[in-house]
């Protein structure tokens, strides 16, 4: 969060800076299977993000002391192109943050994987941000979930992520860069939408138990377009029907 | 995990099922806590802590350094963790681990987000600031090392003395009398998911058994930070229940740490 003295006003009238309602998402465009040599892929577009995610695998897990003989291991990397963001060239090589970003996407892959069907193997998911404008960890995650659909991997569920923020006394759904700086607090989230369970929580900024309650509703009620999205997305690919081209 | 843990696991959770927590605890009471603040003196500030079997140690340093370019006007605060070969037979050098990395940054999460260190009241000149560095030292892992360092880095800031600045980027370190300006205090609780039951501050067994972990750090009226993880899950009303525990539990810990001072 930058400092609060040269704080724009994010909201004006009710509405935000990009004239979003409090409720409303970015535009979110979901491309399955863009490329040619992983297993399964998905390119995201949401605002101004713009995501690769790729998926390799199952294969035999290397080296070989990493094996579980009874389930599958998930390695995953988020990284952030050098050229991505607005402003100064980016340091190459993961940071703190994008490792502890891709820790807490693996686990939450870990809950909906079938892991118990591929044993002694492992699953690579790959996160490549080739441009951001905030909520680049909740996109990545949207990209992936279709990823590994498109790759065949056994799953519970497509899962999504989205993450909801405060700013002033608003509570907001999917902020962008400018109001991720500003903002009194951002909490992203990651949900299977079968059961609305939390899959990936991380919060940091000031929020009543009442706005953690509200922000979490915003989110399960923010996923129904985003489930969409990410289906339509692989039936374009895959279904037979009149929109699939019968891959 | 080897053979000994899975067996300790299946027996953590057959006790559970009968409502029973392996060390007799409430299933939301925390293991005794014990606070040694000052244990290093050449630090500006340290504390041990003892959260039950595990001990760690938090040393604070202060030292003169650029000010960040977003925030000219602001001291600098960086946290770090790590988790000593020492600590635990599968705890090893090298690199720091995607677990130790997680550790420090839920720690400065919280600490930052509730603003517990004045920051403004390290800025010295003209891109000269008071830079902050808290070192989480794990010495003996016994399960919860969210709340253990979180503990132990309030109360390292609570005892920490600023050194004076004489010019030049040089501080003297002979001469620490003031103590460094704090605005708040945050209280960590984690808890873990064990098949059908939720508990506040894990031990080694317990961890191993937990399906899904969150913490939830709190400054007593807000929740400033959390942070779930392992690869289960947790519905929106149990985080909301857990968020009403973090909160009443805030207190408890709050005076330990402050009769710990005295």
């Amino acid at each position: 969060m930058a400092s609060k003295a040269d704080k724009p006003e994010l909201i004006i009238g009710n509405k935000r800076l990009d004239g979003r309602g409090f409720n409303d998402l970015r535009p979110l465009k979901v491309e399955a299977s863009v490329l040619k040599n992983a297993d399964g892929s998905a390119y995201v577009e949401w605002g101004n993000n713009k995501i690769l995610a790729a998926v390799f695998g199952p294969k035999e897990a290397m080296p070989k002391h990493v094996q579980d003989p009874v389930k599958a291991i998930i390695k995953c990397k988020y990284s952030m192109a050098p050229f991505s963001s607005m402003g100064e060239h980016g340091r190459s090589g993961p940071n703190r943050r994008a490792i502890e970003i891709s820790k807490v996407t693996r686990e939450a892959f870990e809950n909906v994987v079938m892991l118990n069907d591929y044993p002694g193997s492992e699953i690579d998911i790959f996160i490549e941000v080739l441009q951001s404008d905030g909520g680049t960890r909740a996109a990545g995650i949207t990209a992936a979930a279709v990823a590994l659909a498109s790759a065949g991997i056994h799953m519970k569920d497509l899962i999504y992520a989205v993450s909801v923020g405060k700013i002033g006394e608003e509570l907001v759904i999917d902020m962008n860069m400018i109001e991720d700086n500003y903002s009194d607090s951002d909490m992203p989230m990651a949900i299977s939408p079968r059961n609305g369970d939390v899959l990936l929580l991380q919060m940091d900024g000031i929020m009543s138990k009442s706005e953690v309650k509200k922000g979490m509703a915003m989110v399960l009620e923010a996923g129904k377009a985003i489930s969409k999205i990410q289906k339509d997305a692989l039936n374009k690919v895959y279904s037979r029907g009149e929109n699939g081209n019968g891959v | 995990m080897g053979a000994f843990d899975i067996v300790k696991s299946n027996y953590i959770k057959e006790l559970l099922a009968k409502g029973v927590r392996e060390d007799g605890r409430k299933t939301f009471g925390f293991r005794s806590i014990k606070i040694t603040p000052g244990a290093i003196p050449h630090a500006e500030g340290s504390a041990m802590v003892d959260l039950g079997g595990t001990r760690v140690l938090v040393g604070a340093k202060v030292q003169v350094e650029e000010p960040m370019p977003d925030t000219p006007k602001q001291g600098n605060l960086m946290v770090s963790a790590e988790l000593l070969p020492l600590a635990h037979a599968e705890f090893e050098s090298g690199p720091p681990s995607p677990e130790s990395i997680e550790l420090s940054r839920v720690v400065d999460r919280g600490i930052r987000a509730a603003n517990c260190i004045d920051l403004e009241s390290l800025f010295i000149e003209e891109g000269k600031v008071w830079a902050v560095f808290i070192d989480i030292y794990v010495l003996n892992y016994d399960g919860n090392l969210f709340d253990a360092a979180t503990i132990a880095a309030m109360a390292a800031l609570m005892n920490a003395k600023m050194p004076v600045y004489k010019g030049e980027d040089k501080a003297d370190y002979e001469k620490r009398e003031s103590p460094l300006k704090l605005k708040s205090a945050v209280v960590s609780t984690t808890f873990a998911k064990i098949e059908n039951s939720i508990l506040l501050d894990p031990n080694i067994h317990e961890e191993n058994a937990a399906d899904a972990r969150v913490t939830i750090v709190t400054d007593g009226k807000s929740v400033r930070a959390m942070q779930k993880g392992l690869g289960g899950s947790f519905s929106t009303s149990e985080i909301e229940s857990l968020v009403d525990v973090s909160l009443e539990k805030y207190n408890e810990v709050k005076s330990v740490l402050e009769s710990s001072m005295k």
